[in-house]
């Protein structure tokens, strides 16, 4: 598959990593188009229900990215969303899913510079990986 | 742990006398081997209704959710764990419970002993340490130690953590278990090798909810597999729609579950579903030094946090 290329469903806090997602095209820093974004109003909101829908329906890779710790709009979302993260990603790669398949980040609005970078090395990640086989539906909505 | 039986109805008959409950909360005979059948006791007469034997895994906690009555309820080690869970996260009040706490020397696994037999499994009988299995054409003797559940078997908190009476003295809690060496096997796994190892696991699974409804974790109004606007969870036996349903049924366990293995118990697949659970009790332990349902005062994992978590995975 030569000209593959890997879908990345991103998710990211309005209030940080949005507003450097945002940054990062103002000061027309380069990365790939592989990630599809989905803002969120806290990394506090993540249910680990979006992360398995995004792997069910097709992606092959998560990111998620918020504020960093001490700097979270609602004071401690990403600190509670931290914990939930650390268990989903090891129950989920004990289950078999490749570890550079979800990816989490911090990164605040005025770090563009960062998001690009980090945006290059996940999507750099996954596209090694190859095509998502493990979580993806095969009869999936649409072909009913 | 037989007897138990008598000092437990004594109790019981005293506290329904006395009105101090309303309810007691134990087992009594079920009406196939292996499984005794959770019951509720009102009235003194009825207290020799109630049994205790090595069929006893179902965990009564699953019954006091969001009860108003004054109950009396039975307690094994894990019940008494799930009992402490159930008061932190408000599902009842400490005051409303009389605590009756039976030190656990283990249950046995009926999916296990099953699978030694051809056919039907008529009667089991238990004596102290023996458990005497008669089948249709075969009757087995085992050591209870042979025949105990995987949980029981690892078990460290076989006495009751919390209780107003109890009905036998402390027992001696096991020592030197290794409790994660199967989660450290799979843990060991190449992806491809996991994957091959879950999709196996699961292959019978019918998704019956027998799991989910054991649990007396499982008491959210509206459970994730039944929402439909949007429906995060595909309704079919899709292997990745099972498989999202036990890594959620799981995570919503995370930091809560104590290895009672009354989901694997109710599997009727006889599926191990208590791979997943213990894959996050290890994990919870080894993050956050939390072992669940040990303390009133302490905040589950996932209800709380320190501002210097492990974070290695976060770029
Ligand atoms: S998940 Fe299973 S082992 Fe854990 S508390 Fe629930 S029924 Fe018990
Ligand atoms: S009880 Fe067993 S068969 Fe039923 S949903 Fe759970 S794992 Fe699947
Ligand atoms: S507001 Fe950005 S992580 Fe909470």
């Amino acid at each position: 598959m030569p000209d593959w290329e890997p879908k990345i469903v991103t998710f990211l806090c309005n209030w940080c990593s949005y507003e450097a997602a945002d940054l990062a095209g103002i000061s027309r820093l380069q990365y790939p188009s592989n990630i599809r974004v989905i803002r969120v109003p806290c990394t506090g909101r993540m249910s680990p229900k979006f992360i398995l829908a995004a792997f069910g329906k097709g992606a092959d890779g998560v990111w998620v990215s918020g504020c960093h710790p001490g700097e979270c709009h609602y004071i401690a979302g990403n600190y509670y969303a931290r914990r939930k993260f650390s268990l989903f990603k090891s129950l989920i790669e004990y289950m078999g899913i490749e570890p550079g398949r979800l990816h989490f980040s911090w990164i605040s609005a005025a770090e563009g510079a960062k998001f690009a970078e980090v945006a290059i090395k996940v999507i750099k990640t996954v596209k090694d990986l190859g095509p998502s086989k493990y979580f993806i539906k095969k009869i999936n909505d649409r072909a009913a | 742990m037989l007897g138990y039986i008598t000092k437990i109805r004594t109790i019981s008959e005293r506290l329904l006398k006395e009105s101090r409950v309303d309810m007691v909360i134990g087992f009594r005979k079920g009406t196939v081997p292996m499984m005794n059948e959770p019951c509720i006791v009102k009235s003194p007469e009825n207290v020799k209704e109630l049994v205790w034997d090595s069929n006893c895994g179902i965990n009564l906690a699953n019954y006091l959710t969001n009860r108003k009555e004054k109950i009396a309820i039975i307690a094994k080690g894990c019940d008494s764990r799930n009992i402490v869970t159930h008061i932190i996260e408000n599902k009842i009040k400490r005051d409303q419970m009389f605590i009756i706490g039976v030190p656990c020397k283990g249950m046995i696994d009926r999916h296990k002993i099953a699978s030694m037999f051809e056919r039907e499994i008529i009667e089991v009988v238990e004596e102290e340490n023996k458990i005497i299995v008669r089948g249709n054409d075969s009757e087995k003797v085992f050591k209870k130690t042979e025949v105990l559940q995987e949980n029981c078997a690892i078990c460290v908190h076989r006495n009751p953590v919390i209780y107003d009476e109890l009905v036998a003295d402390l027992v001696e809690e096991q020592k030197d278990v290794d409790r994660y060496e199967d989660v450290r096997r799979i843990e060991a796994m190449q992806p491809e090798k996991k994957q091959d190892y879950f999709n196996n696991l699961l292959s019978a699974c019918i998704r019956c909810y027998a799991c989910r409804n054991a649990c007396p974790l499982c008491y959210c109004p509206t459970c994730f597999v039944d929402e439909s606007r949007p429906q995060w969870l595909g309704k079919s036996i899709d292997s990745v729609d099972i498989k999202t349903f036990h890594l959620l049924r799981a995570f919503h366990c995370a930091g809560r579950c104590t290895d009672c293995g009354a989901c694997e118990r109710a599997c009727p697949m006889g599926i191990n579903v208590r791979l997943f659970t213990k894959k996050l009790e290890k994990d919870c332990l080894e993050l956050y030094g939390w072992e669940a349902g040990l303390s009133l005062k302490e905040r589950p994992p996932l209800d709380t946090y320190r501002p210097d978590d492990p974070e290695d995975f976060i770029k």
